[in-house]
């Protein structure tokens, strides 16, 4: 097995004068060389990654065609469109050409719901991506700098999807941009200046607003994205994906499947498989039809309301937080959006931050870690993550409560004060179920889904056990 | 669902066919290896698949052109099939027709002692014969500061300072009562057990100022506030609050009206945004919920010969959600 092939005969090979010719202009045969022979180690968890990567790609796709079509403006217009429940409202432009690009421009719509679930997609992808990374230990040197541009991947995802949304000026989107008005008046002290400079000005905003949203949206947060893919995929190839332990596998090498042909027609095909999915979402499963939702006004608001899933955590903290402000001095120093819509998420981000510092403090452990942790290799780390993601789920949870009092008719307020208690309990709970669920896999070597150890047992007439069989052991 | 678990019983069985079993990888201490798949099967699938693709894909171009305004749902089938096909192609060919192998690459090495030392000896050298460190030091700390304000400052631009102006309303006394429409509101157009939307007249529907919800209650179950008589603040049971939450600006929407008194709770104003929840018989006290302060209430007056509602002054506090200076109303 070599890693230079040479032909058979000693012919040169059908492609070298392409390579020739590229070769004369960039030089590039020897960093090709490496690129056919980069190896890439196999897991199914290392594909979330490149999940979120083929769903950006999906968004930048569709998102320019929707660029082509959406006026970003509150001027006001006379809807005279296909779609007839709506003929003769007044309306922005904003949601006029939403709803013309969604009801009357050919695969619009297709291609608007498809935009609407990869963002979905996108996101989700990043946070399954996250937790893999952080339950095997894939965030410790030399990938520290790695997960801080991933955490800060997921951030502005974040802002970008909600940007997303509040464009086309549907009653949904009013009030999330109402709710992130009040969150922006709550910062301590600076919050009225700060929503003032946001918005231009009062609530709603007029012109400028729209046209920040549209700035925003479009150009500064794909173009940071895009330049931190970038910086976070130079960085992983720099330091070659981790592997999990195995036969001949060392911190030294990776083992694994070389990009060509394999590797590269598979990962090719999970490309086409994402957006497969999102086209057919985007095709068959109505998301946001913000005609039934209608157009925006502050007046209005509707019941039953939910965001996007990825800022359930947020509307989360917000509801179940207790009425709690600081004032003295006849001044509001903090109100309350502030400690859910805010001072939750900078916790949860600082945090995120913060792992692989904490690891190194926690661990003392300031090596270069090529293979990665079981998450039961690692008791502590486990535990306390599973802790952690707990506390930002439950909140999560929380955050549908309005949902569950329609569905299965529990009370808000039992269920909201059930969540303010269980955000303290959970995370414990948590903790130290994980902890003990660790050690006892590392001491059996069982693995939870395939199999158990130990022995079948019988009652005998008597009352005795008499064990029945062979003993079965599964472990590897 | 069954044709499906046909189809891929039958391409598991195709290219399994005539493989042997993988032989455990435990022993293998070298795990390199490299095998020919030569499996005619799977290229006559991957041919039949990206064909198929093909007609699919197409099949989108033909949908389009016969009826594009309608058949969101034939042009999703079309495109996400026809990718459908192909990552299933490009799967297939991935894993069992082209050479499958296990290669083991050395890590590149990170750290490079050598150059590192001679990489800092380059940065300092750039400094040598330099003299006065800390003046050029200082100098330049001045000239980052200077810049990076010229810089920041063009943000104030954005928006204006917070002014007075965030506590305007368009309400003051003798400001009649209008519904969306512009129409003028009496006495009558406030029924008990449902709640009306209302704005001064003459303002702008998109002023935060501007919405009130109106709800009438029993005169004998208003308790307000200390100072607010209810005769200027409740005439005939008829309340005023600002509609716009005073915790995250959500218009509040939501008219919770018991109407079996002996097992649901009081009447009750909420947002349902964040639900917090206001009681409009106590001037709005916050009953449940994350808002941190009571609705601002606008008092009322009803003209005895018209019938017609007007504001008998401005709000009790500032409307929307507090901030650093927000008027928290009452004591």
């Amino acid at each position: 097995v070599s890693a230079a092939l040479p032909s058979r005969d000693g012919t040169p090979p059908p492609g070298r004068d392409t390579v020739r010719w590229i070769d004369e202009r960039a030089g590039a045969s020897p960093a090709l060389k490496r690129t056919f022979r980069y190896v890439f180690p196999e897991h199914w968890s290392f594909m979330l990654g490149e999940i979120a990567l083929y769903a950006f790609l999906v968004l930048v796709a569709t998102g320019v065609f929707l660029a082509l079509f959406f006026q970003s403006s509150t001027a006001e217009t006379t809807y005279h469109g296909a779609y007839a429940p709506l003929a003769g409202e007044r309306m922005s432009l904003a949601y006029s050409s939403t709803l013309q690009l969604s009801q009357d421009v050919p695969a619009g719509l297709l291609m608007r719901q498809t935009h609407h679930w990869a963002a979905l997609v996108f996101i989700a992808a990043i946070v399954v991506h996250l937790l893999r990374v952080f339950f095997t230990g894939a965030f410790r040197k030399p990938r520290d700098v790695t997960w801080a541009i991933g955490v800060t991947l997921l951030m502005l995802a974040v802002l970008e999807g909600f940007a997303g949304y509040s464009m086309p000026d549907d009653l949904l989107s009013g009030m999330g941009l109402a709710i992130a008005y009040g969150v922006a008046m709550s910062l301590p002290a600076i919050g009225a200046n700060a929503a003032f400079l946001a918005w231009g000005g009062e609530y709603p905003g007029g012109h400028e607003f729209t046209t920040r949203l549209l700035t925003i949206h479009v150009f500064v947060l794909p173009a940071l994205l895009g330049l931190l893919i970038a910086l976070h995929l130079a960085l992983v190839i720099r330091a070659h994906h981790t592997q999990f332990p195995g036969p001949g596998r060392t911190q030294g090498n990776v083992v694994g499947t070389p990009l060509w042909p394999a590797y590269a027609l598979r990962s090719l095909g999970l490309l086409a498989a994402t957006a497969a999915v999102l086209f057919l979402l985007g095709g068959l499963v109505q998301i946001n039809p913000i005609w039934e939702w209608g157009p925006y006004e502050p007046y209005l608001a509707t019941n039953g309301a939910q965001p996007d899933w990825f800022l359930g955590w947020l509307i989360g903290g917000l509801r179940m937080m207790p009425p709690l402000e600081i004032h003295f001095w006849g001044r509001t120093w903090v109100p309350n959006p502030f400690w859910g819509g805010a001072f939750f998420p900078l916790v949860v981000f600082a945090t995120l931050y913060a792992i692989p510092w904490l690891d190194r403090r926690l661990t003392r452990d300031p090596r270069r870690h090529e293979l990665l942790d079981r998450p039961r290799d690692n008791p502590q780390r486990t535990a306390l993550g599973m802790a952690f993601f707990s506390w930002v789920a439950l909140v999560f949870f929380a955050g549908s409560a309005d949902r569950v009092l329609i569905r299965f008719g529990i009370p808000y307020e039992s269920q909201i004060w059930f969540a303010r208690a269980a955000v303290f309990v959970v995370p414990v709970l948590a903790y130290v179920l994980t902890l003990r669920v660790c050690r006892e896999l590392l001491r059996s070597e069982a693995h939870p889904l395939r199999g158990w150890s130990g022995r079948r047992v019988r009652r005998t007439p008597g009352g005795g056990f008499a064990a029945v069989g062979e003993e079965r052991d599964r472990a590897p | 669902m069954n044709a499906w678990r046909v189809i891929v019983a039958a391409a598991l069985l195709l290219l399994r066919r005539g493989k042997p079993a993988p032989p455990p990888p435990e022993s293998a201490l070298d795990p390199r290896e490299r095998s020919l798949p030569r499996s005619a099967r799977a290229e006559l699938l991957v041919a039949a698949l990206l064909a198929l693709g093909g007609v699919v894909g197409g099949a989108f171009a033909v949908v389009y052109l016969l009826d594009p305004a309608n058949e969101t749902q034939w042009l999703g089938l079309a495109l996400g099939g026809a990718l459908a096909l192909v990552a299933a192609a490009l799967i297939v060919a991935g894993k069992a027709v082209v050479p499958q192998e296990v290669a083991v690459e050395e890590r590149s090495q990170l750290v490079h002692e050598r150059q590192e030392a001679e990489v800092a000896e380059l940065a300092a050298q750039g400094g040598e014969g330099v003299t006065r460190r800390k003046l050029l030091g200082g100098a330049a700390g001045v000239a980052g500061v200077g810049l990076g304000a010229a810089l920041v400052a063009p943000a104030a631009s954005l928006g204006p300072n917070v002014s007075q102006r965030i506590d305007d309303t368009p309400w003051r006394r003798g400001v009649r009562v209008v519904d969306e429409r512009g129409r003028r509101l009496t006495a009558e157009d406030v029924p008990a057990g449902t709640f009306v939307t209302a704005f001064p007249e003459g303002a702008s529907l998109r002023d935060l100022a501007a919405p009130i919800v109106l709800v009438r209650l029993p005169p004998g179950a208003i308790h307000l506030p200390d100072g607010r008589d209810p005769a200027a603040w409740a005439p005939e049971g008829i309340v005023a609050y600002s509609k716009i939450c005073t915790h995250a600006g959500c218009a509040i929407a939501l008219y919770r009206y018991p109407s079996f008194r002996a097992t649901q709770p009081r009447p009750a104003l909420v947002c349902p945004c964040h639900y917090s929840t206001f009681d409009p018989a106590r001037g709005a006290d916050v009953i449940s919920g994350p808002a941190g302060r009571p609705l601002p209430q606008l008092p009322l007056a009803i003209d005895p010969a018209t019938r017609e509602l007007r504001a008998n002054g401005g709000y009790s506090a500032s409307i929307g959600p507090s901030w650093l200076n927000a008027n928290r109303g009452g004591a």
